[in-house]
């Protein structure tokens, strides 16, 4: 458990260590690109990106020190996000799998 | 009324613990709403994207990822400088705040430059969707008339991001006066964090568009 003081602050030591680690990160996406993995290829990208993501939500956005109610509301945008694509997906990819007459 | 209320705190709240609380999380919901804003062009990508995955291939070659990496390196720094702007209001250091609002706002407008600079490259390129489209050309020897839906995304969610950005610069212009004018202390500092807040919020943002845009398979 991490101490939620109200006025923590955040050492510059561990900004600087954020920052290097989303740099790497960011090097790291753009030659994944060039490397063939075929369909594969958006899942290494996105899963760059939310390890990207979930570092500035952490740390640069201090949910990592803040109160349990922040993390349910940050939580919540990111499910209901997949909770809209997921679904629309599902629709979408398995619509022809049962023909429905008259159309 | 308890000895703790001090002019900083609001009638509403008891102290300034629960008002910064009540403004963070004001500012989280709002981001709620800002991630299904976005979350609903991202998801006109996806399902596109599944449809159309030549197409996509293709037009995303035609984007520079040079200039996405330079950008994207220029929105990582100035999230790096927006965290210490908020470190130093922390510290109650409001010269230093002052500075690193500056340098934030600096690299926001270089990002917008070079963003900038891409679409006009694409204007030249007749790559904007429309009746001046490029609809003739080769994608490497096919006609692909359907590479119209990717820029149409690609303009209307950077579009979309650097309208947020340039709210972002208009917070900072006002955080800017605020703190020279001497608003923010150690003890009251809540709009240099919230503000921050919506500043990384559209780094996240540009962190996805960046890879769904620009790096759809570049290995062919």
């Amino acid at each position: 458990m991490i101490e939620h003081s109200e006025n923590h602050i955040v050492p510059k030591k561990t900004y600087y260590i954020v920052f290097a680690t989303l740099m790497v990160l960011l090097f790291v996406t753009v030659a994944m690109a060039f490397v063939p993995l075929g369909p594969f290829n958006i899942y290494v990208a996105m899963a760059i990106a939310m390890t990207k993501g979930a570092l500035v939500v952490l740390y640069f956005m201090h949910v990592r020190y803040s109160n349990r109610l922040i993390w349910v509301a940050a939580g919540a945008g990111f499910v209901w996000l997949v909770i809209l694509i997921a679904f629309t997906l599902a629709d979408y990819s398995s619509r022809g799998w049962i023909k429905v007459p008259g159309k | 009324m308890s000895d703790t209320h001090s002019s900083l705190v609001a009638h509403q709240f008891d102290d300034g613990v629960q008002q910064k609380q009540a403004t963070t999380l004001g500012m989280w919901v709002f981001l709620i709403t800002e991630i299904m804003f976005f979350g609903g062009l991202i998801l006109a990508y996806t399902v596109y994207r599944v449809k159309y995955p030549e197409e996509f291939h293709h037009a995303s070659k035609h984007l520079d990822y040079v200039m996405g990496t330079v950008n994207t390196c220029v929105l990582l720094c100035s999230s790096l400088t927006m965290a210490f702007a908020v470190h130093a209001a922390q510290e109650g250091k409001r010269k230093l705040t002052m500075i690193f609002i500056v340098v934030t706002m600096v690299l926001g407008a270089a990002f917008l430059g070079v963003k900038g600079w891409e679409y006009y490259t694409k204007y030249t390129d007749h790559l904007i969707p429309g009746p001046n489209y490029a609809i003739n050309h080769l994608w490497e020897g096919a006609l692909l008339p359907k590479t119209q839906i990717f820029f149409s995304l690609y303009f209307a969610m950077t579009g979309l991001h650097a309208f947020h950005m340039l709210i972002g610069l208009g917070l900072m212009t006002w955080l800017f006066v605020k703190t020279k004018r001497g608003r923010f202390s150690k003890e009251y500092y809540n709009p240099v964090e919230v503000c921050g807040l919506y500043w990384h919020f559209i780094d996240i943002v540009w962190i996805f568009l960046f890879p769904l845009l620009y790096l759809i398979d570049r290995s062919h």
